[in-house]
């Protein structure tokens, strides 16, 4: 059963102690924080749609070359071995670790792709008026592909894992190991580009009536 | 500033975790839907104590073969040696590879040790109904809730070495069973750290607290 929303939409619980305000207005690139907790409610943006379009669309561009490239590559005593970012949760799942291969696979591949989908849909569905359901859905999850993208986390891992093989043999580092190096700050980019609230503020509400009410009560507020 | 302290929950109002809405569910009822993106609604993450406490308990105990089993296995014509997380970490040990060491030291024991230790911290005092080091304890929430996915780091550099180091029959690199273990203490003190709900350090606190 769907629940009678509030009529005044600057009333916010924080998340993380649940203390009850009012966002206060923010000059572009201001930020709220929660006089309890101090956590961050709101971050102002400029221009936040677009910015984070132009954005995912690099990320988009960056990842696919990324796993499209050799990552690493090794010359030993003349032989050479190369690995892209799929080959080295293929090896793992050849080698009877599937369980890891699985979530190495899920966490460098499915998430960041899941991750730069979402916001292209979410931001491109945004321009739509009014903003079609379906976008909330996704945003509602982009967190989760957000925590669970761990590209930054695989590049240390890469990182720490040539200068240990660099011992035994002569490492290459390929192409796509310098084009996730940028995809990692195009993606923090992207993320911090991005306000959550320009979307949620024109969104088409599960249940129809509701916004309706809470717009009359809006304008019967400022009549008065 | 002063004010009195008063909860989205204490005011009646359910606090979407999706969308940040605040709604007033039907009178008498604990659950509702948000009727602005359509998620289930309640004061609090369901049962967030018992699920978190599972998987921290879940973690801990796998922190155990994590570390005593072998997480790579390397085959050389002289033989094949194991080594643990630990000794990985020695092996790393050099005059110009210590920074590197430390960073694995520091990913893969000492943070998800110091995550399932701070987790049941959490716990306990929210359990005990502490209302001191509120602050304090939300900022150790978000540092675990940061920090957590860091650890992921020696899943990657096992894998990446096994899958290069295949020069048969000179030398090559399998990862051990310890690498399945290592990556469920990642996985589960992840899922813990997203269950609990941090709201609930709070809620011990009275309603006429004064913070300023």
């Amino acid at each position: 059963m769907y629940n009678q929303p509030i009529s005044d939409t600057w009333l916010v619980g924080c998340p993380h102690c649940d203390l009850l305000q009012r966002l206060p207005e923010l000059a572009l690139g201001a930020s709220a924080r929660c006089p309890r907790c101090n956590f961050e409610l709101w971050r102002r943006r400029e221009d936040s749609l677009d910015r984070t379009l132009a954005l995912a669309i690099a990320a988009a561009i960056l990842y696919i070359v990324a796993n499209s490239v050799p990552m690493l590559g090794l010359t030993v005593v003349g032989r050479q071995a190369f690995t892209t970012v799929l080959g080295g949760a293929q090896h793992l799942w050849e080698d009877g670790r599937d369980t890891v291969a699985a979530l190495v696979l899920f966490t460098a591949v499915v998430a960041p792709a899941l991750q730069i989908g979402f916001m292209l849909a979410i931001v491109l569905g945004a321009r739509r008026e009014p903003v079609p359901g379906w976008v909330g859905v996704l945003l509602r999850h982009h967190g989760i592909t957000q925590t669970w993208s761990m590209i930054e986390v695989m590049m240390l891992g890469v990182l720490v894992a040539l200068i240990k093989i660099a011992d035994y043999a002569t490492v290459i580092p390929g192409l796509a190991l310098f084009v996730l190096g940028v995809l990692v700050f195009v993606l923090a980019g992207m993320q911090s580009a991005f306000d959550p609230r320009v979307v949620w503020e024109r969104i088409e509400w599960a249940e129809a009536n509701a916004r309706r009410e809470v717009e009359r009560d809006a304008v019967a507020e400022v009549t008065r | 500033m002063k004010a009195a302290a008063i909860t989205a929950m204490q005011h009646g109002l359910h606090n979407c975790e999706g969308c940040g809405l605040l709604s007033r569910p039907a009178s008498g009822e604990d659950e509702g839907v948000c009727p602005r993106c359509g998620h289930e609604l309640t004061f609090r993450k369901t049962d967030s104590i018992q699920r978190t406490w599972a998987y921290v308990i879940a973690a801990a105990i796998c922190y155990i073969p994590a570390n005593v089993l072998p997480v790579l296995t390397t085959t050389t014509a002289t033989g094949a040696e194991s080594d643990t997380i630990l000794q990985g970490v020695v092996l790393l040990w050099s005059p110009t590879g210590w920074p590197l060491s430390l960073i694995v030291l520091f990913a893969s024991i000492m943070i998800p040790s110091a995550k399932i230790i701070a987790l049941a911290y959490l716990l306990i005092t929210v359990q005990r109904g502490s209302i001191r080091n509120n602050r304090q304890r939300v900022r150790l929430y978000r540092t675990v809730e940061f920090i957590g996915r860091w650890s992921m780091v020696d899943v990657f550099v096992d894998t990446f070495t096994a899958a290069l180091i295949q020069l048969q029959p000179l030398m090559s690199v399998e990862p051990g069973p310890g690498l399945f273990f290592f990556a469920a203490v990642v996985v589960l003190t992840m899922l813990a750290a997203e269950s609990f709900d941090p709201r609930l350090i709070w809620d011990a606190a009275s309603s006429n607290e004064v913070f300023t």
